[in-house]
């Protein structure tokens, strides 16, 4: 295991830190953005017609509450927890990336900014960002790396279908990364006019917060239906960890029930060395990338290490900083599911439950599928289902050779 | 060695440090002194730079790729206060390298470079505790960005932690040339100069004599960067130094730009 290098700790500010994680670092040019989007936010939070506004959305536009389904078959199957699957794949778009999108949407416009850009790496976030322009009325320009845009191909049609404009990212690692930079670049050109729809519990205060809050309505609906059908709180609740959304939203309102555990998945991709995996709490340390000191998977030099993963929505080299204090005070355990134990995950729940995952997803799946074994009948595993796998088909024909025989 | 601009109007000389060579970044700096430029601020090349352009991207992405690291840009300004003691060295990065280095560790090896001052791009005054602390100790002047879209308050805080000179953008955006300046600069300057008196810098975008001069008439002195990256990107290591020194002799004088 590499050594963990702690650097000095950057000076706790007022805002945003999760305990010495977070913060705002960011070109000075954009800090009177971040300060009106704070108190901008906490004035929508605070307002109910706001709240009410973004409560109907959810509900009969988005589709929530979702479903939490017993997998009976499966847990049989596999003899041991019970696994239930908090259904955030039927939300309207597909993921639970809706969630935020609405939420941030309809800030922006409160806000007055008629102009909205965001990056994607999956292409999930780009298409609720693109539906929700275009739910608003609002000009949308999507920011994607051009190995996404290859591989998310479907994603890149549906985006253009609802109006936005998909800009290629052709530096770096050609991933959700670049596009993030990309992004911010963009910001700190337009930052007068411009809302920055950030698509992950990532990036400069508020962000992490914010996007946090947005996406809680995931937990708070899993506790009261887990308490309904089973009368007791789940032994653990699983979630793909990319950027950190679905998972701190699936997580936020257990973190006060200890007896909860709380497991992330990281993308293991193929291999153990630097650049063949996104695991940033297995081969990262702290560093600050993008605007938030949180861990980073960088080398000797303090150069961002390139990354790889199947799932081009967990492929990055950095991690939402409440999940790095998470980590720290091991309040949660992250895990490691590489891109094969994705893909078996993919079929094995298509094939049981007849219920195909995106392979972001998949990986909460696979440690799902190795933890239920080794539990007793009455735990209960509860996996955040983040998205749904129609827009990995490309990827899954050649990876499960579905076109051969 | 210290911060200073002798010349009228001062000129402030970015490089991409590592592109195409450490030796032809040493090479350029030292020709850039000698044609008149007060400071060099060294560029740490780094994989994520967001807040440049193009220009810029393309130098460190070259720069990244040949390794080089935050290390060798601390000997290389050990090398050009050698060879130039009495130009200002600013060290100038992203703030990942630097915690990577250790905080501590680096304003040690920068200030026994003898740098006389650093600027981290992304590392605004509120989350800059202990850098400040860090400095002070060696005695490296912190040099913080100030933007057209920085309240009042903002710039009083930016003024109250610079030393050697307080770095003003020109407009909102990245690094990269610009065809005219805005007026964002001087109504920018003339608010920075209610909280201090310290030179003030002007950068983002300048890329001529013409700017230069416009610059001239409200700030103290002008930051050329991605024009003078660009420059070195499109000549041979060997050209470099002399191309480099021409223009900057050339950004003294107004009539240099109508006559090309
Ligand atoms: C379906 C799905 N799940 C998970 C993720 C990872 O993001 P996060 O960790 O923010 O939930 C993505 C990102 O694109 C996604 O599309």
């Amino acid at each position: 295991m590499a050594s963990i290098i702690v650097p000095a700790v950057p000076s706790e500010s007022r805002a945003g830190r999760f305990g010495v994680y977070g913060g705002r670092y960011v070109p000075e040019t954009l800090m009177a953005a971040l300060v009106e989007l704070e108190r901008e936010y906490d004035l929508a939070k605070a307002d109910a017609a706001f709240q009410a506004e973004l409560a109907d959305l959810l509900k009969n536009y988005a589709g929530r509450p979702t479903a939490l389904y017993y997998c009976k078959r499966l847990s049989e199957q596999l003899g041991g927890a019970k696994i239930y699957l908090k259904r955030e794949d039927l939300l309207h778009t597909g993921a639970h990336k809706i969630n935020n999108a609405l939420g941030q949407g309809l800030l922006a416009r409160r806000m007055g900014k008629k102009r909205i850009i965001a990056e994607t790496g999956a292409g999930q976030h780009g298409v609720a960002t693109a539906t929700v322009c275009a739910l608003l009325g609002l000009e949308c320009v999507v920011y994607m790396g051009d190995v996404d845009m290859e591989r998310q191909e479907l994603n890149v049609l549906r985006m253009r279908l609802l109006g936005a404009e998909v800009r290629g990212v052709s530096s770096g690692s050609k991933t959700l990364k670049d596009a993030i930079s990309e992004a911010m670049r963009d910001w700190v050109t337009n930052v007068r006019t411009t809302y920055y729809l950030l698509g992950s519990a990532l990036g400069a205060h508020p962000y992490p917060t914010m996007v946090r809050d947005f996406h809680r309505c995931i937990s708070l609906e899993m506790k009261e239906q887990i308490l309904e059908r089973e009368g007791r709180l789940p032994t653990a609740v699983i979630a793909c960890v990319g950027g950190g959304s679905n998972a701190i939203g699936a997580w936020h309102a257990f973190i006060a029930d200890r007896q909860v555990r709380l497991i992330g998945v990281e993308a293991g991709g193929r291999g153990t060395a630097l650049g063949e995996h996104a695991a940033r709490f297995r081969g990262g340390s702290p560093g600050v990338l993008q605007g938030t000191f949180s861990y980073v998977l960088q080398d000797e030099n303090g150069q961002i290490a390139l990354t790889h993963s199947v799932s081009a929505g967990l492929d990055y080299a950095s991690v939402g900083p409440e999940h790095a204090m998470l980590h720290d005070l091991g309040r949660a355990e992250y895990v490691v599911q590489d891109d094969a134990a994705a893909l078996d995950a993919v079929v094995r729940l298509a094939r049981t439950e007849g219920i195909l995952p995106a392979l972001e997803s998949a990986h909460a799946v696979a440690e799902a599928l190795r933890l239920a074994p080794t539990m007793e009948a009455r735990d209960i595993l509860v996996v955040n289902l983040s998205g749904r796998g129609d827009k990995d088909m490309g990827i899954l024909a050649r990876e499960l050779n579905l076109q051969g025989a | 060695m210290a911060i200073r601009f002798d010349h009228k109007p001062g000129l402030v000389i970015y490089l991409t440090a590592g592109d195409p060579t450490l030796d032809a970044t040493r090479a350029v700096a030292v020709a850039a002194i000698d044609a008149g430029a007060d400071v060099i601020e060294l560029g740490v090349p780094f994989s994520d730079p967001l807040a440049d352009g193009p220009v810029i991207q393309r130098a460190m992405e070259r720069a990244v790729a040949r390794g080089v690291s935050l290390r060798d840009v601390v000997k290389l300004a050990r090398e050009i206060r050698a060879a130039r003691p009495a130009a200002g060295i600013v060290i100038f990065s992203y703030f990942n390298p630097i915690l990577h280095y250790g905080l501590h560790e680096f304003v040690d090896a920068a200030a026994a470079a003898g740098a006389d001052g650093v600027l981290v791009t992304d590392l605004i005054v509120e989350e800059a505790g202990e850098y400040l602390i860090e400095m002070a100790r060696v005695g490296l002047a912190p040099i913080f960005l100030a933007a057209p879209t920085s309240p009042d308050e903002r710039l009083e805080a930016i003024a109250t932690h610079c030393k050697g000179f307080i770095y003003a953008i020109s407009r909102v955006g990245i690094t990269g040339t610009q065809q005219t300046m805005t007026s964002d600069a001087a109504s920018l300057v003339a608010r920075i100069r209610r909280w201090s008196t310290l030179p003030v810098a002007v950068g983002f975008g300048i890329s001529n004599s013409e700017h230069v001069a416009q610059v001239a008439e409200f700030a103290d002195a002008a930051v050329v960067g991605s024009a003078i990256v660009g420059l070195i990107e499109g000549s041979t290591p060997e050209a470099a130094p002399g191309a480099v020194a021409r223009f900057i002799e050339g950004l003294r004088l107004p009539q240099a730009a109508l006559a090309r």
